[in-house]
C-alpha cells in the first residue's frame, strides 16, 4: 500500500520490554496518539484492543512467554494514495520468524478459549501486514483510516 | 522501565454470595497481566458448586483476547458442572468484544447486576 508520512507530524515511538506490565502502558499511549491523529473517539477502544493483542501474541508467540527482550512500536499519521489519511501503527519484534502467510485467525464455531487475537486484529483494523523484519523477528503494520 | 513505576489496579472487586448465586464482581483493565488471576478465582468458586455464577463487568473499562478466555474456560466449566453462567453490565466496548469473537449468543449478557440477579 503506498502511503506518505505527513511532514508535520512527528511520529511516537514507544519501546517496551516484552512484560505484561507494559500493556497499560501501551494502552495509554495508543489512546493518546489516536486522539492526536483524529481517530473518532468510538474507534478508539478497538485500536487499543488491536494494538493490545498484537503485543500479547508477540509476548506468547514470538517470545514463547514474559522477558525483557524488546517490542519496537511506531505510531504515525500518513496519507494514503487514496487521499485518505490514517494512523498506522507498527510493532515490530526480534524474535521467531515465520511466513507472514502463516498467520491466520483460527475458525470461530469451534467455542475455545484462546486464539482469537488475530481474528480481532484483522477485524478491528482497516489493514494489516506481517512482514519478516530484517534477520529476526516480524513487523505487523496496522491501519485505522481517520476520514 | 522498571515495573514498580506500573500498577495494574486489583482486577477482581469483590465475590459476594446471594443465596445460590455466586457473584464476581471486576473492575478495571482485564489483560493477559491480571487474567490469570481471574482464573483462579474461578476455579475457586466451582469448586463450591454455586448453582449460578453472575460476573459483573459494570466496572470494566477494557477486556482483551486474554480475558475472553478466561470467560470461555468458566462457562465451560459452569457448562459442565450445570451451573448457570451470566455476564451483567458490560460497556459497548466490552460488549463489542465478544461480537467481534461471534461470542455474544454463547453467554447470557444481562444490562445490570439487578436484571442478571433476577
Amino acid at each position: 500500500m503506498e502511503t506518505e508520512k505527513y511532514n508535520n507530524m512527528d511520529s511516537i515511538e514507544l519501546n517496551i520490554s516484552a512484560e505484561p506490565e507494559n500493556l497499560s502502558v501501551a494502552r495509554a499511549v495508543v489512546r493518546q496518539a489516536a486522539s492526536i491523529t483524529g481517530v473518532r473517539e468510538s474507534e478508539t477502544e478497538s485500536v487499543t484492543l488491536a494494538l493490545v493483542e498484537a503485543l500479547t501474541n508477540v509476548i506468547r508467540h514470538s517470545y514463547d512467554g514474559p522477558c525483557k527482550k524488546p517490542i519496537n512500536i511506531n505510531f504515525s499519521k500518513i496519507n494514503c494514495h487514496d487521499n485518505r489519511s490514517a494512523l498506522e501503527i507498527t510493532v515490530r519484534d526480534h524474535g521467531k520468524q515465520v511466513d507472514p502467510d502463516s498467520i491466520k485467525g483460527r475458525d470461530l464455531e469451534d467455542i475455545k478459549p484462546g486464539g482469537v487475537g488475530v481474528h480481532i486484529i484483522k477485524t478491528v483494523m482497516d489493514h494489516t501486514e506481517y512482514n519478516k523484519a530484517g534477520d529476526c523477528g516480524m513487523q505487523l503494520r496496522m491501519l485505522k483510516y481517520i476520514d | 522501565m522498571s515495573n514498580n513505576l506500573i500498577s495494574t489496579p486489583e482486577v477482581i472487586k469483590a465475590v459476594k454470595h446471594h443465596e445460590d448465586k455466586v457473584v464476581i464482581a471486576l473492575t478495571g483493565e482485564i489483560d493477559m497481566k491480571c487474567s490469570g488471576m481471574i482464573k483462579e478465582q474461578f476455579e475457586d468458586i466451582f469448586t463450591h458448586e454455586p448453582g449460578c455464577v453472575i460476573v459483573d463487568m459494570t466496572n470494566v473499562a477494557f477486556m482483551d483476547s486474554s480475558g475472553l478466555a478466561v470467560l470461555v474456560g468458566a462457562l465451560k466449566q459452569a457448562r459442565d458442572t450445570e451451573c448457570d453462567f451470566r455476564i451483567s453490565g458490560p460497556c459497548e466496548d466490552i460488549r463489542s468484544v465478544f461480537e467481534i469473537c461471534r461470542l455474544e449468543t454463547i453467554f447470557q449478557i444481562y444490562d445490570n447486576i439487578e436484571q442478571a440477579l433476577s
